[in-house]
């Protein structure tokens, strides 16, 4: 059985970082969820700090060098893709977007592709969805519902009332990014009963 | 095979010096790079075609009108002649009249250019960049073939009647190149009419122009003007050589450092690895140039850039001293070994002229002479048999 192809692009810059530390969570989890149909799953990670010079060089002169082709191979092959960037000023990196500057218009035509982001403020979560998320729409990528962002706080906190703490985000947008490599779609909301007041204990309330 | 050189004609500061030629000084070195390709045993000299600055070259034929006057034996070209944004009546003529001039040492190479603002500046639209290279190059092609031409197309005044002055020399046109870095339509165009294509590969890897070239050579064969290995392929290299290594790459590395395409950018070793440039010995230079027939096949017309990134004028000449003296003349002798017969060498006028005379020969023997061929063969068939 062919394994799953899942590469995993982080733009983390140092070592070790907390966006390669969120990026590898999530493979693990899509990996995990993939697991339980039997196909074995292969992981590519592509550290773009690695590639930073060829990167660069491919503006300059118009064609990648050999590292940076192979993982521009790795990502356009892939079955899926993991995309993790540090939030600078606002937006994605600006290496994690040379990186796509770099790559064919349509090699993620169509590819799944998991958006996730670290950043030191909460405040900046949103930039997932107005910078992240439109730039792999452009690439008409089918980007997954759920994005992942990882402020410092989440690291140790447990969610709030209205957000899940981090692993439970974690997992959920992995689901759903398993979900789709394997046909399987995503897992039906179990069905909640509607919880009604008696008709008569709603008179006696107003009664009172 | 032919060796020769082909000159962007840019004007460069000289990095170690700080130097920058005037129009003029790179005007007049670009004709004494010429007089000594011809004077070093090169084949071919090629001008690019630019209407900006910092490049000289916007009148070709005006400059190789004058390098023929002051030449004898070396072919003049383009590298390129823009299809797009010349009027291809104006092209017929000028190089016609240059062709005469010359005395046929004269061909030329069709490109798209590389600079988009050129299609205003000539009043063409840049969205349109490859169905003009079509349809002017057809309408081109009839010029040089018809004597008196009828055509309408899309992109000028239809034609009526018109007869481009003057006729090529003898009636044969010069052969014509088609250059392109990326363009599959082009390779075809090339591969359809059975003229040359120049890959200019020397800024990129080789992987990639392998593809554009197997292209051409297939369609060429498809559209039956011999086999794929008798396709018309030109390539471009990029050396800088001194007898000793280390000091070639001790003298170019501030000129490549500062190049105006690749400058900034890779180190010279990664791009030296990656490209065709060489810099080096001769030896190192004749060692790569050897690698391209083994990627690209047996081909026709080889030309190295030598005069760019600034470099005076006096080293390009040393350079070229080199080029004409020690690689040239072993590479000459590496390429024909091994070489198959049937695969053609460079065009030359000459050789067009020889060609069309025998068809023509042929033909006549064929429709005249046809009969009676039969008759004695069947006269043959019959003694034999009694």
């Amino acid at each position: 059985m062919t394994a799953y192809k899942l590469v995993v692009v982080s733009a983390g810059l140092s070592k070790p970082s907390s966006t390669r530390l969120l990026a590898d969570r999530l493979a693990d989890s899509t990996a995990r969820q993939l697991g339980t149909d039997g196909r074995p799953v292969d992981v590519t990670v592509v550290e773009l700090r690695d590639l930073a010079v060829e990167i660069a060089n491919n503006f300059v002169t118009g064609f990648p060098g050999a590292a940076l082709r192979e993982a521009i191979e790795a990502v356009t092959e892939a079955d899926g893709l993991i995309a993790v960037t540090p939030i600078f000023t606002a937006s994605y990196s600006g290496l994690f977007k040379s990186f796509f500057d770099v790559i064919d218009h349509d090699a993620l035509t169509g590819k799944p592709v998991l958006i996730a982001a670290t950043g030191g403020t909460p405040r900046h979560s949103l930039a997932l969805e107005h910078a992240v998320r439109p730039l792999f729409a452009y690439l008409r990528a089918v980007v997954l519902p759920t994005s992942v962002y990882a402020a410092t706080d989440d690291w140790g906190g447990t969610g709030d009332g209205l957000t899940d703490g981090l692993p439970r985000r974690i997992d959920r947008a992995a689901g759903e990014l398993a979900a789709l490599l394997s046909g399987r779609g995503p897992a039906a909301a179990p069905a909640v009963p509607e919880q009604v007041v008696p008709f008569e204990q709603q008179l006696a309330a107003l009664r009172g | 095979m032919q060796f020769g050189i082909f000159s962007v004609g840019d004007v460069t500061t000289d990095p170690t010096t700080g130097r920058t030629p005037s129009e003029h000084e790179r005007i007049k070195a670009m004709v004494a790079i010429a007089r000594k390709a011809e004077e070093v045993g090169l084949d071919v000299f090629a001008t690019g075609e630019h209407h900006n600055p910092p490049f000289v070259p916007s009148s070709p034929t005006t400059m190789l009108g004058y390098i023929a006057a002051q030449t004898d034996r070396i072919i003049l070209s383009t590298s390129t002649t823009l299809i797009t944004t010349n009027d291809p009546v104006k092209i017929a003529e000028d190089f016609a009249m240059l062709q005469h001039l010359a005395e046929g040492r004269v061909d030329v190479m069709m490109g798209r250019g590389n600079t988009g603002p050129v299609y205003p500046w000539f009043g063409k639209d840049i969205r349109q960049g490859i169905p003009l290279a079509i349809e002017n190059y057809a309408l081109l092609h009839e010029l040089w073939r018809e004597e008196v031409v009828d055509w309408s197309g899309r992109f000028r005044t239809p034609l009526q009647g018109f007869t481009s002055t003057p006729r090529p020399l003898d009636d044969v046109p010069p052969f014509v190149w088609h250059g392109s870095i990326r363009s599959p339509e082009i390779a075809e165009q090339a591969a359809y009419y059975g003229d040359g294509f120049f890959a200019n590969n020397i800024f990129w890897p080789k992987e990639h122009f392998q593809k554009l070239i197997d292209l051409y050579r297939e369609r060429y064969a498809h559209y039956g003007h011999g086999t794929p290995e008798q396709a018309i392929v030109g390539l471009g290299g990029q050396v800088f050589m001194r007898k000793n290594s280390q000091d070639a790459v001790r003298e170019f590395r501030p000129y490549f450092d500062n190049a105006p395409v690749y400058g900034h950018g890779p180190s010279l070793e990664e791009f030296t690895e990656q490209t065709p440039l060489t810099v080096g010995s001769p030896q190192e230079v004749i060692e790569k140039t050897l690698t391209f027939r083994e990627t690209f096949g047996d081909y026709q017309r080889q030309l190295f850039l030598m005069d760019h990134a600034g470099l005076p004028l006096k080293t390009v000449l040393e350079q070229l001293d080199l080029l004409g003296e020690e690689v040239v003349p072993v590479l000459r002798e590496e390429f024909a070994k091994g070489r198959p017969a049937e695969v053609p060498d460079g065009p030359t006028h000459a050789a067009l002229v020889a060609d069309r005379d025998r068809k023509a020969a042929e033909q006549a023997a064929g429709t005249t002479g046809g009969t009676s061929d039969e008759t004695t063969d069947e006269n043959e068939k019959a003694e034999v048999s009694k």
